[in-house]
């Protein structure tokens, strides 16, 4: 039977099902902003959204199609600017950072920057952005992602955002704060940890329907399994209302 | 201090603190004086060819979309750009051929629009080189450590990544706390166009809204010139003093002009025009549209406000007012692709 939901539907709900009422989230551009938001409309009414122009604590009222957008400071706590936000950032006010990523290893390390050799690339992406610093600075890490063979790769073209680098405490030998890193990956297939002793990508649940199979055809590395394989929640009728309600002409969660 | 990396990506735009605090004792008046002027003088005065350039606001928002236009028109050349979450300015600089090095934090993509065609064919091809990666943290640090008068700041963020081998940053052991840091090298354009909803004759301005980096960019340009909704008396400015965000002694040049960042968003005043920004977007996948667009929109107009006529006049203008106060929804023609 076909589910009465699109994979990015789901995408959304479980990334707003990880955000926690009470706390702060640093939010980057796109699906990111629409999980945020609907987290904000169910579960987590006090969440605390931060965005990199400025805007602080806002009542988003429509997905923004920037996060420099008016609407990221739209009755805010404050509109301030990106030295506000970023230096409360890295002095460990932002509990989540939530991004979107092109391209992942199985330490989490992101590429956004370029396909192929820096100087002369087969594709330009954008940059960093904000990521690298979102990554840095956050207590933990989620990124949001389409999930390919081409996108989950052994090793990246280039770690624009750093994951756990290349294993176990190479972060804080890097310099990074103490206890920050990625988090969780949620991809439209399923959802993923790091193992705590490997620092390694780890499947925790797989979405209705989808087989551990699916998911290691659409990965160019082995994804170890979790001892005890969960299956995600679909969305309810009521998330799936109000995520058109947020995105009504459904910029990022589709038609 | 021991230097445990470096960054091999080019210094742009560093000088020492010594040498900037003569050039400001200088340059900068501290005069209160009428500084306003044209956009078309402003560009010729303070933009010569192979200045590094940088624009305030962010991606879409609030940028001196006047200024850009005029730079193309005046066919600057060997410009450099502050690719400081660069969007629309960078991708429009860039396919007009007046920018061919740029250093970047975010560019080449409009956020949930797409990717720029006509910045990626420029990088891809070599006709436009990136100098230089770093994070939008970096880039507004790098400006801050300016606007202190030092040369550099410390920071915890592009540590073991590649974004850090290709920036012009150093990593350093902290004295303090023995860990590694990132050191930022100061910034300090030789050109910055702010675009802000009101500013008097002199320059002091005020912004609405998140200031972005604007606060820090505009104290480390070596010239700055201000594009403005409109000017006010000085009197309104000195009776909410707290809320000058750029004082007078910092800026060289004042310009009025309405609509000053169509297509880009002016918060509380117009939204994005997503119309023009889907032309932009649709031309430029090929090298003759691009070229098709600045014959349109800016060689093919006599100023600003022609240009504004060419895109809508008033009944366009009057829309964005109403969807930038949620009073209408927007239209966008990369929505219809669906």
């Amino acid at each position: 039977m076909k589910p009465d939901y699109t994979p990015t539907e789901l995408l959304a709900t479980v990334a707003a099902s990880l955000l926690e009422d009470g706390k702060s989230v640093f939010v980057g551009t796109g699906l990111p902003m629409i999980a945020a938001m609907l987290a904000q409309r169910t579960r987590a009414p006090n969440l605390v959204i931060i965005f990199e122009a400025g805007g602080v604590g806002p009542r988003v009222p429509v997905l923004p199609i920037s996060v420099g957008d008016s609407r990221t400071f739209y009755r805010a706590a404050a509109a301030s600017s990106m030295h506000d936000v970023m230096s409360l950032s890295q002095s460990g006010y932002i509990d989540y950072g939530f991004l979107g990523a092109a391209m992942i290893d199985p330490y989490g390390n992101i590429n956004t920057t370029v396909i192929g050799e820096h100087d002369h690339p087969s594709a330009r992406l954008p940059g960093s952005g904000g990521a690298n610093d979102v990554s840095s600075f956050s207590w933990r890490t989620i990124i949001m992602m389409r999930q390919e063979k081409r996108r989950f790769l052994p090793k990246v073209d280039f770690i624009t955002t750093p994951g756990y680098l290349n294993g176990p405490g190479a972060r804080e030998k890097a310099g990074l704060s103490a206890g920050t890193g990625p988090f969780r990956v949620i991809t439209q297939l399923g959802l993923y940890g790091f193992d705590d002793t490997t620092k390694k990508l780890k499947l925790l649940a797989v979405h209705p329907g989808i087989t551990v199979e699916q998911i290691q055809e659409a990965s160019g590395f082995e994804i170890p399994v979790a001892e005890q394989l969960e299956t995600t929640k679909p969305p309810t009728a009521e998330e799936r209302r109000l995520l058109h309600e947020i995105d009504p002409r459904g910029i990022a969660i589709g038609k | 201090m021991e230097i445990l990396e470096e960054g091999h990506g080019e210094l742009i735009g560093w000088q020492d603190p010594d040498e900037r605090r003569e050039w400001i004792r200088e340059h900068k008046s501290r005069d209160l004086k009428d500084k306003r002027t044209t956009i078309a003088q402003a560009v010729s005065a303070y933009a010569p060819d192979g200045a590094l350039v940088a624009f305030g606001g962010f991606g879409h928002i609030r940028v001196s979309m006047a200024a850009v236009y005029e730079i193309i028109r005046q066919r600057k050349q060997h410009l450099v750009l502050a690719g400081k979450t660069a969007v629309h300015d960078a991708d429009i600089l860039i396919g007009s051929g007046c920018v061919d090095r740029i250093e970047v934090a975010y560019s080449f993509g409009h956020e949930l629009r797409g990717l720029s065609p006509a910045s990626r064919r420029a990088v891809e091809t070599g006709q436009c080189k990136v100098v230089a990666e770093l994070s939008n943290a970096a880039y507004q640090w790098r400006f801050l450590a300016a606007m202190m008068g030092l040369p550099f700041i410390p920071s915890r963020n592009m540590l073991g990544t590649d974004t850090l081998r290709y920036s012009s940053a150093k990593v350093v052991r902290d004295p303090f706390s023995g860990k590694p840091i990132c050191l930022l090298p100061a910034c300090y354009p030789d050109v910055v166009f702010i675009h802000v909803p009101r500013c008097d004759m002199y320059g002091n301005a005020q912004i609405d809204g998140t200031l972005i980096e604007d606060f820090e960019l505009a104290r480390a340009a070596k010239h700055l010139v201000l594009t403005t909704e409109e000017i006010i008396d000085e009197a309104e400015i000195r009776q909410q003093p707290w809320r000058t965000v750029i004082p007078f002694f910092v800026v060289d040049a004042v310009v009025e002009v309405r609509y000053g960042s169509h297509p880009c968003q002016m918060p509380y005043l117009y939204f994005f025009d997503e119309e023009h920004i889907g032309e932009w977007l649709r031309m430029s996948r090929s090298a003759e549209g691009t070229v098709e667009y600045f014959a349109k929109y800016v060689h093919g107009v006599r100023d600003f406000y022609e240009y504004l006529e060419k895109v809508g006049g008033l009944q366009v203008l009057e829309h964005l007012k109403k969807v930038e106060q949620l009073r209408e929804p927007m239209t966008a023609p990369w929505l219809k692709k669906e």
